[in-house]
């Protein structure tokens, strides 16, 4: 396999899915199904995560500069773009989280043909959740 | 009524007597050994209500552009030769209305397979995913007494699989992990164990349980959509996954025979 791989390049030209270089060729919905879609979510969701975690953890180092840094955070975090940005926050751990375990109970052959419906069914738990919470979130601004 | 294109003057539809349903613009991919790089090319082709892909293609190989290179067979959607690209989506040729994909049409080979001319694609790229020696339900129903070309002992055949790679060309994971063996292959091995009609099937748990094997796949089923015969490749690589998982589970030996 590994050979082919390396004497495929002398055959001719390989033909790509998707705009721009392969890193970020997958990014592309154009001619794709509900699959992809809940795949490219997955991602960008994902790298979201770990961005805010990275943010929060920058956050949490205002401490270090004692109360009067960290109260005045508390009072830009209460302000509803802020509050906004919690909501969307909240939005990408419920698609991950969700279709998680969609892939989980799809990926290892309990219900291998029913992903469309589980994403579905994710949908709709995933939007009741998040509008009950930025409701809630919202409420408090 | 059909009849065959060559018979057909440049004004008549492509492919059919029928009435004609006004002309469509075809953005064809072109590509001969030697080119820098590939190109696209236009052509306007009149075609009917029940004109395919193919017959539109064909037309402007007879009418148009003599070097066209394209591939066929059956013409019935049971030999995957003509798979391509419309408009983005994998399709076999000989089987898409041209009424179904719109006025604008962009033809193009299926993608990560290397393009040796035009729309004909080096299929090697897709049969070398496949481990060697492996084992298969069934030959084909070739006659015993036929010649086979140089160097094949026998027709093989994966079930309802008809090669024709287009699961490769949609999935998004070949795009950016080109060492994934890849849909095609990985749902013959789940056939294979699912009916192993005595085959030595020990090997094949361990092909599939590898990083670049059944663990690669990211459950987006694009093969499955891309698939015209109905093999569902990504459930079975799911099932795959799930036999792989119950064996670990209940700690059996890896690569013993699951039957």
């Amino acid at each position: 396999m590994s050979d082919a791989i390396d004497e495929r390049r002398s055959r001719g030209p390989v033909q790509r899915k998707g705009l721009g270089p392969r890193p970020v060729a997958w990014l592309d919905p154009r001619g794709r199904t509900l699959g992809h879609l809940a795949f490219v979510g997955n991602r960008i969701t994902g790298l979201g995560l770990v961005f805010y975690l990275y943010l929060h953890l920058a956050v949490l180092s205002l401490l270090l500069r004692g109360g009067e840094a960290w109260n005045d955070f508390l009072e830009l975090a209460t302000t509803t773009v802020f509050l906004l940005l919690d909501v969307l926050l909240l939005f990408g751990l419920l698609y991950h989280g969700l279709n998680g375990l969609r892939v989980t109970l799809v990926g290892t052959g309990y219900v291998p043909n029913r992903q469309k419906a589980l994403w579905w069914v994710g949908a709709v738990i995933g939007t009741l959740a998040l509008a009950l919470s930025a409701f809630r979130i919202l409420g408090e601004s | 009524m059909s009849v065959t294109i060559d018979a057909l003057t440049e004004a008549d539809t492509a492919g059919t007597t029928a009435p004609p349903a006004g002309p469509r613009r075809f953005r064809v991919f072109r590509y001969k050994r030697g080119d820098e790089r590939p190109h696209y090319e236009t052509f306007e082709v009149p075609v009917g209500h029940r004109t395919t892909v193919f017959e539109a293609l064909r037309w402007i190989q007879v009418h148009r552009d003599r070097t066209l290179a394209l591939r066929h067979s059956c013409l019935h959607a049971s030999c995957g030769t003509c798979g391509v690209r419309v408009n983005g989506k994998e399709a076999l040729a000989c089987v898409t209305m041209v009424h179904d994909v719109g006025r604008e049409i962009t033809v193009e080979p299926i993608a990560n397979v290397p393009v040796l001319t035009d729309l004909v694609v080096d299929m090697r790229e897709v049969f070398e995913r496949f481990p060697d020696d492996h084992p298969i339900v069934r030959g084909s129903e070739f006659l015993d007494d036929a010649d086979t070309p140089d160097g094949i002992a026998s027709y093989e055949r994966y079930e309802d699989c008809i090669e024709c790679g287009l699961c490769v060309s949609a999935c998004p994971v070949v795009v950016t992990a080109e060492r994934y063996v890849g849909p095609a292959a990985l749902a013959w091995g789940e056939r294979v164990l699912e009916e192993p009609r005595g085959a030595e099937v020990a090997n094949l748990l361990s092909w599939a349980n590898a990083p670049d094997g059944v663990w690669r796949c990211h459950a987006i089923f694009e093969c499955t959509a891309a698939c015209p015969s109905g093999v569902n490749p990504a459930a079975r690589i799911m099932s795959l996954r799930g036999t792989l998982l119950g064996r670990r589970l209940r700690k059996q030996p890896r690569g013993s025979d699951p039957t």
